[in-house]
């Protein structure tokens, strides 16, 4: 797709490797992505399929063994994959903000919530003295729907519920209004109000200050009402991207449409949910041609045979056969 | 509420309260007062034998702190939470999912030992090969592969680490399952096959839940009855189909309109309007009354009580 607008991230078929005692496995697989300032990029996909990993990868959070064995990845048009250790600690924070899947691992259990916000925002904005950190970090609070803030502020993270705490990790990541967010699941232990306000506030920043937001989650609810783009995730690959609108409605991979099915619908009540048989296969038994062709029902010859690349359909792309030529 | 059933579990006038005062020296510093947070406020119900009770409200409302009561991980300030004997006679005992699965599993064992943990513990299995023929049963079962019980909790991602703790959970051959936003980080294909799973325990063992989601569509497909809470409290308490049906308290009704639709991409939802009160210093009254829309004067002053309508809802609010 070509565009005016310059990228805030690029990801340029992007491949991380795990060597470990059996083998090398690749966790993920050319996996080409752009998002642009003010854009909100969803990532949907099975659990495992490599969403948090390409996160992980972006911010140079890769656990070890793991490694980025091919291709890039730039900021604003800087190449971050390969910095250093020093130099991409500066970047995570500052030009990029992470909210992870399990909050309690990004909070420390010793300090209050307030003397970590104070932190973060005393880190990344020199010159900010300790009063003016607090009340920042009151005001965070407030904005992610915190009530009470100025007392909760110097409360343990153990004080707090669970949501609360998804909460908190989120005014963290806010802290130093960086230029793109990655959000792994921000709102999954969220009730559908808080919900709403913290997807409210993402757009918000999207759109006041620029920010690209990468959000990872498997709430097609959340997805529908923030994002502008869909990318869906299976096996370590992308197999489709496009506007939110034709992946949620008309999805085009087989295994999309598998997945919108699995929703429980609000308004029917079955007994039970469908569900695509069948499991992702394991990163080190992924079938020859389509990773999708042993559980998909459309699959033929072809799909068995030869892996389909991201294919031009009516509005994005996916990769399958039945986009060019047929599945013979 | 449905006399018919025996109850599995009876919970009565149940309170825990949290200190959460400043500690010692700055209270003495600066003349602080010793804060307490009343986190579960006079909670009564039951939950029917092999059948499924849900609580939802907002964050911090106190779902997970009833859950902990239940599984005695907390003790309560005052009230009474009392099991039906289970199939051995004894008191049914509750095993829990919990809301944070990283944070419940030990980072240092292999999955295999962590899910072999209560097999060894309570004896279930005479043998090591028969505890690993289990082992490998139940990782088959919620999705995942007989090679993965050798590795850490680090190396899955988050889902999968959320199918590991529910392996666990269901290692004990419990009677009486806590689940504490199970299915909360797995994606809606393998969320199908976790609820299908624990709809199809519930119809060939008579296991009993007590489920806590955020997600109303995954609520209403698993259970029988939902208990709505807020600040600490029970206000609206009926059967599933009724509640959806029939919503009777503002709040239950404003819940039920903040649900995001996969249909209508970009909708600006409805937010419950006015400020989260605070647990800390909650609303005289009715706690709801600074946010609700029918709210009179008496209601400032006038806590309502749950009452049983018509059709064998309880709700408490001085309109409904
Ligand atoms: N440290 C590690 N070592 C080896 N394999 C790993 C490691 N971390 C993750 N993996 C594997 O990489 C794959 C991708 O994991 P990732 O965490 O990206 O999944 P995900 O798409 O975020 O899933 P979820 O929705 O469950 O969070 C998984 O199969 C996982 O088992
Ligand atoms: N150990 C604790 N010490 C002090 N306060 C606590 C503790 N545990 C919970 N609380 C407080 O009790 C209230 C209820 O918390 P709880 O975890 O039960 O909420 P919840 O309904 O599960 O919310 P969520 O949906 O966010 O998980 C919150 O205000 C929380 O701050
Ligand atoms: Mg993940
Ligand atoms: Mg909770």
């Amino acid at each position: 797709m070509l565009d005016a607008t310059p990228s805030c991230l690029e990801v340029r078929n992007l491949v991380v490797e795990f060597p470990g005692r059996h083998g090398t496995v690749t966790a993920l697989n050319d996996i080409t992505l752009d998002i642009r300032p003010g854009e909100i990029l969803g990532v949907v996909g099975e659990s495992g399929a490599g969403k948090s990993m390409t996160g992980a990868a972006i911010l140079g959070l890769l656990e070890r063994p793991g490694r980025i064995a091919g291709g890039e990845i730039s900021l604003a048009g800087r190449r971050i994959d390969g910095l250093g250790d020093r130099a991409m600690e500066k970047v995570r924070g500052r030009e990029i903000g992470a909210i992870f899947q399990d909050p309690l691992t990004s909070l420390n259990p010793l300090f209050t919530v307030g003397a970590q916000l104070s932190e973060t925002i005393r880190q990344h904005i020199p010159g900010t003295s300790r009063a003016q950190a607090r009340a920042r970090a009151v005001e965070l609070l407030q904005e992610v729907g915190i009530p009470a803030p100025q007392e909760r502020v110097d409360h343990f993270p153990h004080q707090f519920s669970g949501g609360m705490r998804q909460r908190v990790v989120i005014a963290l990541a806010l802290a130093a209004r960086p230029k793109l967010i990655i959000a792994d699941e921000p709102t999954t232990a969220l009730d559908v109000s808080i919900q709403a306000q913290i997807t409210g506030l993402l757009r918000k920043l999207c759109k006041e200050h620029d920010t690209a937001v990468m959000l990872v989650t498997h709430d097609m609810g959340v997805i529908a009402e923030t994002a502008d783009r869909v990318a869906v995730m299976y096996a370590g690959r992308l197999i489709e991207i496009g506007p939110v609108e034709d992946v949620l409605k008309s999805p085009a991979h087989p295994y999309t449409r598998g997945l919108m099915a699995s929703i429980p619908a609000l308004g029917a009540r079955v007994r039970t949910l469908h569900q695509i048989d069948g499991a992702m296969p394991r990163l080190n038994a992924i079938p020859a041609g389509c990773a999708f062709n042993p559980r998909c029902t459309l699959a033929g010859p072809r799909c068995r045979r030869n892996r389909p690349d991201l294919i031009p359909t009516r509005s994005g792309q996916a990769a399958c056969w039945l986009y060019e030529g047929g599945v013979e | 509420m449905t006399a018919t059933q025996t109850a599995a579990l009876r919970v009565e006038k149940l309170d825990r309260v949290f200190d959460v005062s400043a500690p010692f020296l700055s209270r003495l510093l600066y003349r602080q007062e010793r804060r307490y947070l009343h986190a579960v406020n006079d909670v009564s119900f039951s939950v029917p034998s092999g059948g499924c009770l849900s609580l939802v409200g907002e964050s911090g409302c106190g779902k997970s702190t009833v859950a902990r009561l239940v599984t005695g991980i907390y003790p309560p300030s005052s009230g009474q939470i009392r099991f039906a004997p289970g199939r051995s006679g004894q008191p049914l005992s509750a095993q829990m999912i919990f809301q944070d699965p990283y944070a419940s599993l030990n980072p240092r064992w292999r999955v295999k030992t962590i899910i072999a943990e209560p097999l060894r513990e309570l004896k279930l299995r005479d043998t090591e090969a028969l505890v690993a023929e289990r082992v490998a049963e139940l990782l088959g079962i919620v999705g995942l592969n007989v090679a993965d019980g050798d590795k850490f909790p680090h190396e899955f991602s988050g889902g999968q680490r959320q199918r590991i703790s529910i392996a666990r959970a269901l290692a004990s051959e419990p009677e009486f399952l806590v689940c504490d936003e199970p299915t909360s980080a797995l994606d809606v294909s393998v969320q199908a096959q976790i609820l299908n799973l624990m709809r199809r325990l519930q119809d060939e063992l008579g296991l009993t839940y007590l489920f806590i989601s955020h997600d109303l569509s995954v609520v209403r497909h698993m259970s029988d009855q939902i208990a709505v809470m807020y600040l600490g409290r029970i206000v609206e308490h009926a059967e599933t189909e009724v509640l959806f049906a029939d919503p009777k308290h503002p709040y239950t009704r404003l819940l039920l309109e903040t649900i995001p639709d996969v249909n209508s991409p970009h909708r600006d939802r409805k937010i419950v309007a006015g400020e989260v009160p605070s647990p800390l210093s909650p609303p005289s009254g009715c706690t709801f009354h600074p946010r609700c829309p029918l709210a009179q004067d008496r209601c400032k002053t006038e806590r309502p009580n749950l009452e049983t309508k018509p059709d064998g809802a309880r709700v408490a609010c001085h309109f409904a």
